[in-house]
C-alpha cells in the first residue's frame, strides 16, 4: 500500500540515495579519470580532480603492449559460455525444486549455498590437480567449467526463487485447458519465466566477467581474460597507475555498457510478479 | 453430458485423512454447491474431480466412464479459479482461445467461438488487452470465457467470487446463475459463503472435516437440517440453538428456531427478555434479545418498522410448528 511521504522526507531520502550511489561509483569514476592523466599526475598529491593534461597516451601504450582483443574474446567466451551451460543445468534443477519439491529440497538448496561460504582457495589444490590431470590448465573450456560450477548455486537459487513466484494456479489452469506437460512448459511456463531467466543470465555474465581468483590462477596466456589483462599492469618493476587505470577502464567498459543498457531488464526481472 | 459419480472416494495427505471415503452423484445439468467452513475439504474434493489431485482410493466416473486415473487435460472439464489464473503474457483473446488452441481447433472456428463468448460476457472491447489491464470483475469474466468456449462436460468453480468486492460479487453471482440457466451444463461450485450456496444451487452439499453432512436443495436444508452443524451453518442470521431445561421441555437435547419463527409481544409470551443491539436492514430488523435462562442472545426477525429500543422488556414466543429438535448426538429428531 502506498504511504503518504512528506516532501522533506523525500528530499532527504533522495539525497542519501544519491550520496550512496556516488560513493559506490567513485572508484570507477576515479579509475576512468586517472586513465586520462600522465603517470606523474596520476600519483600527484593532493589528487587532481581537474586541471590536468588530458591524454590518450595510456590507452595507446596499453593497446601497443598487449593484445586487448584477445583478452576480450576470452572474457566473452568464458563469461558467456559458463552462463549458458549454467542456465541449461540450472533450469531443470530449479524447475523440479520449485514445482515438485521433495522433503529434502530445502536441505539441498542450503547445502548448495553453503559451498559459496567456502573460501575459493580452500579447493585450489584439488581443482589444480584435476586441471593438470585433464590438461585443462590455461584452456577456455576448463575455466568456463570452473566458473559455471562456482556460480551454479546462485543461478539455481535465483531461478528457484523466481519460479516459486509463478502461481501454481496458472500451471493448473493450463492443465485444465488441455495442455500436456510439453505445451504447459512451452506456452505458459517459459514465457512467464523469461524475465527471470534473462536477469539471471545478466547477473551471471557480470559475476563471471569480474571473477578474478580462478581466472588469474588457472590461466597463463592462451585463455587469459580481461582480469588477467588488468593484473598484468601491476608489475614487479612498479605500479603504473595511469596505465593500470587505462587497462581497467578498457576491461570494465563492456560490462559497464551491458549493465547500463540492461538495468531496466535486471530490475524488472527481479521484481516481476504474477497477476493477482 | 456431465453426470459425475464419486464412489468411495478418499484422499489422504501423508497420515492425515482429508476426505474419508464418500459417495456422491451429481446429475447432468445440475448446479451443485459444495459449502462448508475453511478446511472442510470442499476445495480438495473439487480438485479430485478436476484431476489436479490424485484420489487415495475410490473411483470417479464422468458420464459413466472411469476417469479416476485420467489426467486433467483429458477429463473434458473446465475450471474457474479463485485467483482467476489467467495467463499474464497473453491478451484476453489468446487467454480465451488457449483451450481451443490446445485442442488443435482451426483458427477460424477459434475466432468464432472467442467472439461469441466475448459478446456474452461483455468483453468485446477488451479482447486485445492483457489481464493486468483489467479490473477484478473483468478478469473473472475472462476466466469464465476461457471455460465456456470449450463447451465442457462440466464447469468447476473454486470460490470464484472471493476476490471481488461485495457489490461485484452479487452481480457476478447473477451472471453465473444466468449462464447456468442458459447453458444447462453441470456446474460444481465451491464456496464458504452459505448465501452464495442458497441463492445459486439446485443442490447443496454441506461438508465438514471431509464428511458430507447433508445433501439437498437449499430449502430442504433450510427447513429440515439433518443435524446441528447444518442447522447452524445454513441460514443468515443463524438459527437460534437453545439447550438445557427449555429444550428438555420440548423433548430434545437442543432445540433450534429460526429468527423469523419467533413472535414478539410487549405483554406476554414464552420467554421473557431484554432487547439488545438491533440491525435495521430497511425491509427487516433483527433484534438480539437476552432472555432469562438462555445463555446466548436470541436473534429475532421482525418487520422493518418496529418501535423497540435497547433495554426494552419484551416477550418472545417460538412458533412450535417450526421448531427443530436435536438429540444428544446433535441429530435431528423427527
Amino acid at each position: 500500500m502506498a504511504r503518504a511521504v512528506s516532501t522533506r522526507r523525500k528530499i532527504v531520502t533522495t539525497a542519501v540515495a544519491w550520496a550512496i550511489g556516488l560513493l559506490i561509483f567513485f572508484p570507477i569514476y576515479w579509475t576512468i579519470l586517472t586513465s586520462f592523466k600522465t603517470e606523474a599526475q596520476a600519483i600527484n598529491n593532493p589528487p587532481l580532480f581537474w586541471g590536468f593534461d588530458f591524454t590518450l597516451e595510456n590507452y595507446a601504450v596499453v593497446q601497443e603492449r598487449s593484445d586487448y582483443m584477445r583478452f576480450l574474446w576470452n572474457s566473452v567466451v568464458i563469461a558467456g559460455g559458463s552462463t549458458l551451460i549454467g542456465i541449461l543445468v540450472a533450469v531443470p534443477a530449479a524447475w523440479s525444486m520449485a514445482f515438485v519439491p521433495s522433503r529434502r529440497t530445502k536441505d539441498i538448496l542450503l547445502w548448495m549455498l553453503s559451498t559459496k561460504m567456502l573460501p575459493a582457495v580452500g579447493v585450489l589444490y584439488p581443482i589444480s590437480l584435476i586441471f593438470v590431470q585433464f590438461n585443462l590448465l590455461d584452456t577456455r573450456i576448463g575455466l568456463t567449467l570452473v566458473l559455471m560450477l562456482i556460480n551454479l548455486p546462485i543461478i539455481v537459487w535465483m531461478l528457484y526463487t523466481y519460479f516459486r513466484e509463478i502461481p501454481v494456479d496458472i500451471l493448473e489452469a493450463a492443465r485444465m485447458d488441455g495442455a500436456g506437460l510439453r505445451q504447459e512448459i512451452l506456452y505458459v511456463l517459459t514465457p512467464m519465466a523469461i524475465p527471470g531467466i534473462a536477469s539471471t543470465v545478466l547477473l551471471n555474465i557480470i559475476l563471471a566477467w569480474n571473477e578474478a581468483f580462478w581466472t588469474l590462477t588457472l590461466t597463463a596466456a592462451n585463455a587469459a581474460p580481461l582480469t588477467a589483462f588488468i593484473a598484468s599492469y601491476s608489475s614487479p618493476e612498479g605500479l603504473f597507475y595511469a596505465k593500470l587505470s587505462a587497462a581497467s577502464t578498457m576491461a570494465i567498459a563492456p560490462i559497464l555498457i551491458l549493465g547500463w543498457f540492461s538495468q531496466k531488464q535486471l530490475v524488472r526481472g527481479l521484481t516481476f510478479g504474477a497477476v493477482k | 453430458m456431465g453426470r459425475i459419480t464419486l464412489e468411495k472416494v478418499s484422499k489422504s495427505f501423508g497420515q492425515v485423512d482429508v476426505i474419508p471415503p464418500l459417495d456422491l452423484t451429481i446429475e447432468d445439468g445440475e448446479f451443485v454447491v459444495f459449502v462448508g467452513p475453511s478446511g472442510c475439504g470442499k476445495s480438495t474434493l473439487l480438485r479430485l474431480i478436476a484431476g489436479l489431485e490424485d484420489v487415495t482410493s475410490g473411483e470417479i466416473r464422468i458420464d459413466g466412464t472411469d476417469a479416476t486415473g485420467v489426467p486433467p487435460a483429458k477429463r473434458g472439464l473446465a475450471m474457474v479459479f479463485q485467483s482467476y489464473a489467467l495467463y499474464p503474457h497473453m491478451s484476453v483473446r489468446k487467454n480465451i482461445a488457449f483451450p481451443l488452441r490446445m485442442a488443435g481447433m482451426d483458427a477460424a472456428e477459434q475466432e468464432r467461438r472467442v467472439t461469441a463468448a466475448a459478446a456474452v460476457l461483455n468483453l468485446t472491447d477488451y479482447l486485445d488487452r492483457r489481464p493486468g489491464q483489467l479490473s477484478g470483475g473483468q478478469r473473472q469474466r475472462v476466466a469464465i470465457g476461457r471455460a465456456i468456449v470449450r463447451e465442457p462436460a462440466a464447469f468447476l468453480f473454486d470460490e470464484p467470487l472471493s476476490n471481488l468486492d461485495a457489490a461485484l460479487r452479487v452481480g457476478m453471482r447473477l451472471e453465473i446463475s444466468e449462464l447456468h440457466a442458459r447453458l444447462r451444463t453441470t456446474m460444481i461450485y465451491v464456496t464458504h459463503d452459505q448465501v452464495e450456496a442458497m441463492t445459486m444451487a439446485d443442490k447443496i452439499v454441506v461438508l465438514r472435516a471431509g464428511n458430507i453432512e447433508q445433501v439437498g436443495t437449499p430449502l430442504q436444508l433450510y427447513r429440515s437440517p439433518r443435524n446441528l452443524f447444518v442447522a447452524g451453518f445454513i441460514g443468515s442470521p443463524k438459527m437460534n440453538l437453545i439447550g438445557g431445561a427449555i429444550a428438555a421441555r420440548h423433548g430434545a437435547e437442543t432445540i433450534g428456531i429460526r429468527p423469523e419463527h419467533i413472535s414478539v409481544s410487549a405483554e406476554s409470551g414464552d420467554w421473557h427478555g431484554t432487547v439488545g443491539v438491533s440491525e435495521h436492514l430497511g425491509s427487516d430488523t433483527f433484534f438480539h434479545v437476552t432472555c432469562d435462562g438462555i445463555p446466548d442472545p436470541v436473534t429475532v426477525r421482525v418487520g422493518g418498522e418496529v418501535d423497540l429500543h435497547y433495554g426494552d422488556d419484551i416477550w418472545l414466543s417460538p412458533d412450535t410448528s417450526h421448531l427443530h429438535r436435536f438429540d444428544g448426538q446433535g441429530l435431528r429428531v423427527a
